[in-house]
């Protein structure tokens, strides 16, 4: 497996994603330049967090346009892992390879904390190690996470079992409360209907060491190592 | 003065005499206007050099002292830490977002021109009383706002800080930044501009007319017409600043960087002269060579242009287009401005015509100014102020106190920064006193600034060396030993006697601490003319303290959630030094009373007590004692772990007469421990051998907070404090909580 790691100019979570890739679970993962060539070596790709060309005009908006979209978009046809993490999230939105749209924060403020997550679909290729309903902890940084998605279009997620995961309380409960963005329904994060791209507010590349989590466990680890199809 | 008057300069008469005689000749405008930027007190420290010679710079991790853009630490293994130290307070106070995030632009800058990564970045805010004033809650919520914006984006965390209200910064906010990045010490890169025969090459944003004059803006007092010198507070734009902190750190890559200066303060006139005499050449550039926004500058505002984003690079001699190739890569803008030469002056050329040519150490080194101090006549009977009346409900005023915005929690500030991102921060805001963050070569450091203007009003020496001990106990908390510090010492007009005798106590409080303990100082600010002219009121004297900790391993203390069942013991005696505290000024008004004291003696072996308690793992946790004393750090224990615990007061070794006292005082040199099981017995064994006091005060239990002594009880329910201390802001702030 070999994993390409977008740098957008105004990306900051790149070398996140790829330390944890290659020093947390040794597999190969290179930083692309969002101009450079294609993207024919690799098996799967990450569009990692950050403010992508400052976040300027709308979140991911200009990112969408950029060169190397065109070979995530070759990608993602071909059945292979595409995960958006935050502004990889809004740059998969923005490129309509997801659905729905992602606003600013309900309190109109960047919001930096350590979140619960529900999976409400084990079945993607990047949640195959969790089980139904498992309750996560991980920590979500952004200012335009707010989901949403018009009636017809939250039928059809429903529909194609869409939703990934929801923010919910520390029980496993729906609440205003543990809903940290507003997002419709708590979503957040959702996949396309094959299962092969999926894009998430949270943030799985800190919650991947013990030694960066307050509960020292490590449940964004799994999503990568669902997306490599790793062993334990 | 005409002259001087028409160039808005803030030069006085002997010192524009002073530069005609080195000169022998009459200066034109555009030197008079560059000197003007760098004899400001801002550039310059015309004021404060002298006494903060006091300051010992040397250590055994110390690399580079003050001096440079950043101070440099040897953190072993090949790797280099720098810090640095920034203000931003005259533009804050007057364009609070734009102020604040160029504000950490530029220390952003400080660190990626030493040829190393910003990692994480802490705020040290003081505003007015958010409680009474709106401008000052409009003032907090923007800065904060700047700051998250700017250090978000770019993707540096913001991992810790530090935030007071008093009714002394309704006018004047001070808006504090500090910065760390790591690198290797094979990529040092200094602002020296060494070899004759380089490039000098521009890097970034456009030059305009914003941030004209910021440097002598920032030396003067604010005043009515100050709304006017918005142009004077530059424009934030952090994308552009991750651009450049890529690309210059790309470029130094190649080899081919051999000096590198952030253009902040002074411009262009500052960066220049300053290369040039660091390391001992002389530049000469072309204005025409450099980018601007508008057409028609003058040479004057092209040189002391304060625009943000914009470094200068000092280039091996026909390798420029290696470098420039990064910088196109990146989308930054480059221009080959001019030259290093061997004739030790700046030479400023416009199409060829030469429009000055001056000595760059002239420029560069301001005629010092020796200032007058004079004890204030009120410091006696301030001191001599009579204690308050104990209040009859103790209960109420815990929950009082815990209301203050000065103590009640800081999460609506810090959830606002990603604090994070980078994947370093091990200690998390709001879990600790000091953040603590990994290191490339698996050592951690633990960082911490604190100050205290309570505390400095009445007693500056105590207060200024208080307030590094505070700094000092919250690394020393999460177990870590103090390495380093920095600085930031704010102050009113220093040509105002009382003003500049409490700013050089600070500085003897400081640096005696410093040499006391072995801990040496590696950069620093000072900012003067915090003062408003509309009231005539300078600000509380703010020295604030930044310590650097250095830890082989953290993990012992990395949760500070209480056990049931845990005893608690305090370290420390306490005495009844309430002066400047929480408790006088919050509940009782009082402003006045005898500051804590800090033993220099007993510090050294508070500090060597701690680290072997932490080494040898027998504390589960550890808090300092500080603002709020003794009630407010067991509240703030207890709600973060959402468990109460039972206190018996007469075990708390003590000198005071009253119930209050013991609870509130502020007395430095203070812990409280959270025990292993069945390690309370060695805790108290090795106090003793360090001859610290320490007792068993209390356990963890039940959902009260309560005191006892003999027959007196407080006992509030954790809930209630809980919603206290958690909601103030917010909703001070109008949001939700």
């Amino acid at each position: 497996m070999r994993i390409a790691v977008i740098v957008y100019p105004g990306s900051n979570c790149d070398r996140d994603v790829h330390h944890v890739l290659t020093n947390v679970l040794k597999v190969e993962a290179d930083l692309v330049w969002h101009t450079d060539g294609n993207l024919k070596e690799y098996d799967g790709v990450v569009l990692p967090g950050g403010f992508s060309y400052g976040d300027y005009l709308r979140a991911g908006v200009i990112a969408a346009f950029s060169p190397i979209m065109r070979e995530v978009k070759r990608m993602a046809e071909e059945g292979k892992p595409v995960l958006g993490i935050c502004n990889g999230f809004q740059i998969l939105v923005e490129s309509g390879l997801l659905p729905g749209v992602l606003m600013r924060n309900v309190g109109l403020k960047f919001v930096c904390k350590w979140v619960n997550l529900r999976v409400e679909n084990n079945e993607t290729l990047f949640t195959k190690r969790y089980t139904q309903g498992q309750i996560l902890s991980m920590p979500i940084a952004h200012n335009e996470g707010r989901y949403y998605i018009d009636p017809d279009g939250l039928s059809e997620l429903k529909k194609h079992n869409q939703i990934v995961f929801r923010y919910v309380d520390a029980d496993g409960k729906l609440s205003e409360r543990a809903n940290p963005n507003g997002s419709l329904e708590a979503i957040a994060g959702v996949c396309n209907r094959r299962g092969n791209v999926l894009g998430l507010m949270p943030h799985p590349e800190r919650a991947s060491e013990p030694i960066l989590s307050p509960t020292g466990a490590t449940d964004g680890l799994e999503i990568f190592k669902s997306m490599l199809n790793l062993g334990d | 003065m005409e002259r001087e008057k028409k160039l808005r300069l803030n030069l006085t008469e002997e010192e524009v005499e002073s530069l005609r005689k080195a000169l022998g000749r009459e200066p034109n405008d555009l030197e008079l206007a560059m000197i003007d930027a760098e004899w400001s007190e801002h550039c310059s420290y015309k004021s404060s050099k002298p006494l903060l010679k006091l300051l010992p710079t040397q250590g055994k991790h110390v690399i580079l002292g003050p001096g440079y853009d950043a101070g440099v630490l040897d953190i072993g293994d090949g790797y280099v830490l720098t810090a640095h130290i920034e203000s931003h307070n005259h533009p804050s106070a007057i364009d609070p977002y734009g102020g604040a995030a160029t504000g950490v632009g530029g220390i952003l800058r400080d660190i990626i021109c030493m040829g190393t990564r910003p990692i994480a970045l802490l705020d040290v805010l003081r505003f007015g009383s958010i409680s009474v004033s709106s401008h000052s809650r409009w003032l907090f919520k923007h800065v904060v706002r700047g700051i998250s914006d700017y250090g978000n984006c770019v993707g540096v965390p913001t991992v810790g800080g530090e935030v007071e209200f008093d009714e002394t910064f309704e006018r004047n906010c001070l808006v504090d930044v500090v910065c760390f990045g790591v690198g290797k010490k094979s990529d040092l890169v200094l602002a020296e501009a060494r070899h004759v025969g380089d490039s000098i090459i521009l890097i970034g944003g456009l030059t305009g007319r914003d941030g004209l004059h910021g440097s002598s803006f920032a030396s003067a007092v604010l005043t009515e017409s100050s709304e006017q010198d918005r142009s004077a507070v530059q424009i934030p734009d952090p994308f552009a600043e991750k651009m450049i902190m890529e690309a210059t750190l790309e470029s130094i890559g190649t080899g081919r960087v051999r000096g590198l200066k952030d253009l902040g303060g002074g411009g262009l006139s500052c960066g220049l002269s300053e290369i040039a005499d660091k390391g001992g050449t002389g530049v000469e550039i072309e204005l025409t060579r450099v980018p601007l926004s508008e057409e028609d500058m003058h040479p004057i505002e092209i040189m002391i242009s304060e625009s943000q984003e914009r470094m200068l690079l000092v280039v091996e001699g026909g390798y420029e287009e290696e470098v420039a190739k990064i910088f196109r890569k990146y989308g930054v803008r480059y221009s080959i401005i001019g030259k290093v030469t061997d004739d030790k002056h700046v030479t400023v050329k416009k199409a060829g015509t030469v429009l000055t040519k001056i000595r760059a150490e002239l420029l560069a080194n301001a005629p010092i100014i020796y200032r007058r101090a004079e004890k204030p006549k009120n410091i006696e009977s301030l001191a001599n102020t009579p204690r308050p009346d104990e209040p009859h409900d103790l209960e109420k005023t815990l929950l009082q106190l815990l209301s203050l915005p000065n103590i009640a929690s800081k999460q609506w500030i810090y959830e606002q920064y990603d604090h994070e991102v980078g994947l370093k921060t091990v200690i998390k805001p709001g879990q600790a006193g000091a953040a603590v963050l990994r290191l490339p070569n698996n050592k951690f450091i633990a960082v911490r600034a604190d100050g205290n203007s309570k505390h400095c009003y009445l007693d500056p020496y105590h207060g200024a060396a208080g307030v590094f001990a505070e700094a000092c106990r919250n690394v020393l908390a999460v177990g870590a030993k103090p390495i380093a510090m920095l600085d930031h010492l704010q102050f009113g007009d220093p040509s105002n006697p009382e003003v500049f005798w409490a700013f050089s106590e600070s500085v003897k409080g400081i640096a005696d601490y410093a040499k006391n303990l072995n801990i040496p100082c590696i950069g620093g600010k000072v900012s003067f003319y915090n003062e408003d002219k509309v009231s005539g009121k300078a600000i509380k004297p703010t020295p604030v303290v930044a310590v650097i900790g250095l830890a082989d391993a953290v993990e012992t203390l990395k949760s500070n959630r209480l056990r049931v069942g845990s005893r608690i013991l305090i370290l420390g005696e306490t005495k009844p030094e309430l002066g400047g505290s929480e408790y006088y000024e919050g509940i009782h008004g009082l402003v006045g009373g005898k500051v804590p004291k800090v033993d220099f003696e007993y510090e050294k072996r508070l500090h060597r007590c701690v680290l072997k308690i932490v080494s040898l793992g027998l504390a589960k946790s550890l808090e300092d004692l500080s603002k709020g004393g003794l009630a407010t750090a067991l509240a703030e224990l207890s709600i973060k772990s959402g468990v109460g615990m039972k206190i018996d007061l007469n075990k708390v070794p003590n000198t005071c007469e009253r119930l209050d006292e013991i609870l509130f005082s502020e007395t430095h040199g203070r812990f409280v421990a959270e025990a292993n099981v069945g390690a309370e017995d060695r805790i108290k064994r090795i106090a003793a051998s360090f001859n610290i006091p320490c007792e068993i005060i209390g356990e963890v239990e039940g959902e009260y907070l309560s005191f006892e002594k003999g027959v007196k009880k407080i006992k509030v329910q954790l809930r209630e404090l809980e919603d206290t201390w958690r909601c103030t802001i917010p909703k001070l702030m109008g949001d939700e909580c």
